[in-house]
Parts: C-alpha cells; structure tokens; sequence
C-alpha cells in the first residue's frame, strides 16, 4: 500500500504483522478456494462417460481381404485402415530405411511394443493402421503402385497426404523432409481368430 | 437552464436533469464526442476504425437472430443451416450478412492495422491502444475460427480438425491437451457444442469489453493523424487544440458518409456474390461433416491464410506452430521495435517506405502461396523470412535512417 495520508474514520492497526498473516493466510486459502472451484469447470471439458463408452473396440471382419487391399474401419471418429500387403510390398520394406526419418520405429508412441518391427505389424502380411497423417490429421491416400509419382520420382507405393504432401511407405513409417514427423500410429489391436482382427484391444500378456 | 414556456420541452429539460444528476450522461457525451477533439486532417484510412465497429455490430445483430434457428447439435447443425438458408424467411440474409460479414471484418480490420503502421499510431503515448487491437485482432481469430465449425460442413470439421491438432505440438501435454480442447477422441459434438458457447456468449463479451477499452485508451490519449503531429501542443486560449475539430458532428457526419459507401459495397457482395468466389465460404463445406472422408485440400479462409503459408513453410509440427504463433505475437512488440524519433511515414526516409511496402507484398504473397495447394516450400521461405525481417530489422533502420523534420501544425 502506498504512503497516505491516515484517515480519521480508521483507526490504525494495532500489530501489523497479525494483519499481514490474516492477509497471507486469506490469500492461500482463497487462491486454494479458486483452484478447487475451477476444477470441475475444467474437468468438464474432457472427454464425458459416454464418449468413453462409445469408443470401445471395434471387431473387424479379414477373411475377404485381397492381397494389396486395405478395408477402412471407424474407431474412437479415427479412421483404422487393414491392408493385406503383398509380397512384393513386404520385401520393399527394407531398402527404403534411408529415406526414412525414422525406419526402425525409435519413437515409441507411435506403436505398441509389439508391432516395434521392421513390417510395424503383429503378422507380417496384415498391417493395421491410424491413417490420419501425423502432422494435421488429414487422412493420406493410399498410392499402392509403384512408379514416379509427382510428388516422389521412386514411388515404391505407400501413403500420401493431400493436405500438406506428406508421404509414408507400406508400413506407415514417415519420409524424410516432409511436413509430418513421426510414423503413422499403430493402435492397440490383436487377432481373435485367423479372420478377425480387433481394434483397441492389445494381445493377451502384452502390455 | 432557461425558463422555457412549453410545457413539453418543460418536462424534457427535467428529465434530462434528473438523468444527469444521477448517471453523468451528459459528461460521457461532451468526453467522447461533442469535446472530443479529433485532428481536422483524418483521411480515408481513418473510415476503417469506425467500419470495424459497424460490421461488429452486424455480426452481434446477425448473430443473435440466426441463434434463434440454430441448432449445435453435431446430427442437426448442418440442417439447421440449410434450413435458415431455405426455409426461414429472409433467413438466407441474415446468414449471408453474417458469414460474408465475418470477411468484411477481416478487410476493415486489416486496413485499420494498416493505418496504424503507416501514420504510427502505437507509439508513443498509443502502446496500449495497440496492444488492445492487437488483443482484439487475437480474439476475433478465436471467434471467426470458432464460427466458421458451426455449420458443421466438410471444412468446418477438417479445418477444426488441423487448427485442434496444432495444439498436440505442444510437449509433453500435447495429445491431453488436444483431447481436453475436443472433449473426445476425436472433433466431435461436444466440440461442436463448446465452440457454439464460445462463439456465441464468451467470445463476444471479451471482444466488446476490449473494443471499449481500445477506445477508451483512445480517447485518454487522442487520435494520432496522417502527419503524426501531437496536436495539443498548439491550443487557443479556451485550451481547444487549433488543429481539431470535434468529434460531433464532424467526424460522425465523414463517418456516415462512409458507412454509406460501405453498405453499399458490402450489400453488393452479400447480394451478388455472397460466397465470394469460394473464398468466403469453401464449395466442400455445402457437404455435411464426415470424419471418415478428408477433402483433397484443406484451405484455411483467405484471412488466416498469410500465417497457415508460415506454418507449411517450416518441416517441424512444433517450429512451424510456434513460428506462426510468433507471427501474430510478435504485432504487440511493435510500439518497442520502431525506435524512429518521427510517428508517419511522410517523414521517414526511403528505407521505412521500402520496408512497409515489401512487408504489405510479404503478406499478400503469403496469403496467395497460404490458399494454393502446391506452393514452392522455396517460396514460402523466402516470404516467411520478409515477414520476419520487417519485424526484426525494424530496430535497426529506424534508428539509423535519416527522417525530415515534423511540421509544428497539421498539413492539409
């Protein structure tokens, strides 16, 4: 407080610390006050019950799944692409490790522990994928075929952003010098039987 | 007050009485308008403040009635538009004068910033009253971004989709982040829900408050003018400044004059060209949201689009997200980083008209590169580093250029 003159109406403090702790001790207590009020008015905005109930796993058919296809699923508003990849496509796999940002899968939440392998996938041929382009979440068209492509001159098939030319090969891993910076995300899926696939939930004993 | 016989203007003048005695009209009035002193020197650029008041008010009106049909419903939303558009009487003008209104604002407001660069009207004693625009610039970029996901199209979604996630490059608390700003796991109805009651209630209120504050550092301080003259300096002997003239009438009747020839430029677009061409309203957004199908281009409305080219212009989420946040924040230093002893650019030398013209081509260039779909990363570069550099080397050539002397009254 600024140096004023003493008013007549007020009588001075008789000990000004006692009024300095009653000063603190309302200021924590009152800030403490806000913090607790505030809570459920931000709480609020996070995903509600039935959000949450609505995204649980999705069951998906793959017995009709043609080499080179891949089927489209919703899960949780993303969209889950399940491509049978070839041979061809698999064996491509290897040699493009030096384009790519990071070909051995060293950013972690971009897949789960045990889709951390060279095909990102639990079965090699089956690839299960988030296909919203890691960099503003448009979803990439899948360009399978191999040839120059006027955005790659040695296409060997993959993904590609139309939002902001973002290009990820058959197992979603990111090119270098592209918007986007880490590889297509994996999400937790395991195999109930050979033909059916299921969406966000891990295989049994992973973690 | 003078004994007056007809009862009528009798009961007037007690009422007015009565009314000042209690609330101070009458000195709100003489403040802001009758005993406003306003340089007589305005010219055109001094018609795009009292513009961007004018389309605020017809974004509140507007606003207020297209709620009444509305529905923020992720399921209703999109009909409830087309349903305005169709079958509520005048509806489809109600809703062209908001949507093609939010483009107007845009303009007005560009060209009002425009204005202060050029005559530098932030410096000093007029920081805060840039600062404020600034704040409100900010805050009418929330709000316009918010709108534009009410209808609930194709560009509505995705674009809400791609400005959302620019908040996942935020370390750490990206992704928590991003689903709290959503509330799901992905842009759904309740993010259509809250962006309605930001758009409509919280929004609006922050704006208005900050237009009063704008204005009333405004009039604490004065208008600055064309030649950058502090025209209080030279006062008569009632302590009128000799080169003012009051705000009311003379500046209220050149401000009507030029609302007229706004109204009816702007009725011109809301009537013959509502759309504008697409770049008001996006052709993909008459196609109702659909999170499974991403349009093949995803342009943001031509007003953000100067900063959406700096965000692809850097190979980096975070970088690019921080440095097109930067490209905004980085106005409100301005007051600080022009260190030139003169306000205008009438006084300055070569060197500043140079720097504001190849930063105005900088922004219009990068606002074009901001729309096309395959711009040259090369290109984006080049005018990302204009941008940058008018900000960052305006230290440097204000302190060292030579300016001409300041006139001690106003030119014509």
């Amino acid at each position: 407080m600024s140096e004023t003159e003493p008013l007549a109406s007020v009588e001075p403090a008789a000990d000004p610390s006692r009024r300095r702790l009653l000063l603190a001790s309302t200021g924590v207590v009152g800030a403490i006050g806000v913090g607790a009020v505030a809570w459920p008015f931000l709480a609020s905005l996070r995903p509600s019950q039935r959000a949450r109930v609505v995204g649980a796993p999705v069951e998906v058919y793959i017995g009709n799944l043609e080499p080179g296809q891949m089927a489209r699923v919703a899960w949780r508003g993303a969209t889950i692409g399940i491509m049978r990849r070839t041979e061809r496509m698999l064996a491509d796999l290897e040699g493009l490790a030096g384009r790519l940002r990071d070909p051995e899968s060293n950013n972690r939440d971009q897949q789960p522990e045990y889709a951390r392998n060279l095909h990102r996938s639990i079965r090699p041929e089956i690839l299960v994928l988030n296909v919203h382009c890691t960099h503003l979440g448009c979803v990439p068209q899948v360009v399978p075929e191999v040839g120059a492509q006027p955005f790659d001159a040695n296409w060997r098939g993959g993904f590609f952003c139309p939002c902001h030319r973002s290009t990820f090969d058959l197992a979603g891993r990111v090119f270098s010098g592209v918007p986007a910076i880490s590889n297509l995300l994996v999400p937790p899926h395991s195999f109930i039987d050979d033909d059916h696939v299921i969406i966000g939930v891990d295989p049994e004993g992973a973690a | 007050m003078a004994k007056t016989a007809n009862p009528i203007s009798r009961s007037v003048d007690a009422l007015d009485q009565w009314v000042n005695e209690r609330a101070g009209v009458k000195s709100f009035y003489k403040q802001h308008l009758s005993e406003y002193w306003a340089p007589k020197n305005f010219n055109l650029w001094y018609f795009f403040g009292s513009l961007s008041l004018l389309v605020l008010v017809n974004q509140l009106l507007t606003g207020i009635f297209l709620t009444m049909h509305y529905k923020p419903d992720a399921e209703h939303a999109f009909a409830s538009i087309e349903y305005i558009m169709r079958d509520v009487e005048w509806g489809w003008l109600i809703r062209y004068m908001h949507s093609t209104g939010a483009s107007l604002f845009f303009a007005v407001v560009y060209l009002h910033m425009f204005r202060a660069l050029l005559y530098g009207s932030y410096k000093k004693p007029r920081e805060l009253v840039w600062i404020l625009g600034v704040a409100i610039f900010l805050i009418l970029m929330a709000e316009s971004f918010m709108g534009y996901v009410l209808p609930w199209g194709q560009m509505s979604y995705w674009g809400a989709q791609v400005i959302i996630s620019l908040f996942g490059a935020v370390p750490f608390v990206g992704e928590a982040l991003v689903e709290w700003i959503r509330g799901d796991y992905f842009v759904a109805d309740a993010t259509l829900n809250r962006f309605f009651a930001l758009h409509v209630v919280a929004l609006p209120m922050v704006l208005v408050l900050l237009v009063v504050l704008h204005l009333a550092a405004l009039h604490e301080v004065g208008s600055n003018n064309p030649d950058g003259v502090d025209i209080k300096a030279k006062k008569d002997d009632k302590g009128r400044p000799l080169d003012a003239v009051p705000f009311h009438p003379y500046y209220t009747v050149k401000d009507v004059f030029g609302a007229g020839i706004f109204l009816l430029i702007a009725a011109f677009i809301i009537f013959f060209w509502p759309e504008g061409g697409g770049y008001f309203l996006k052709p993909d957004n008459f196609v109702m949201a659909n999170p499974l199908v991403t349009p093949d281009h995803i342009p943001p409305v031509w007003y953000f689009t100067p900063f959406y080219a700096i965000l692809q212009a850097v190979p980096d989420k975070l970088m690019g997200v921080v440095l097109m946040g930067v490209a905004v924040l980085i106005l409100f230093f301005v007051p600080w980083l022009d260190r030139s002893p003169v306000r205008s650019l009438r006084y300055r030398s070569w060197v500043s008209k140079l720097a504001l013209a190849l930063f105005v081509i900088a922004f219009v260039r990068l606002g074009m590169l901001g729309l096309a779909q395959d711009s040259s990363t090369f290109e984006l570069r080049f005018w990302t580093f204009l941008y940058f550099a008018f900000f960052i080397l305006m230290p440097v050539w204000t302190s060292f250029e030579k300016t001409k002397p300041v006139p001690e009254r106003v030119t014509t």
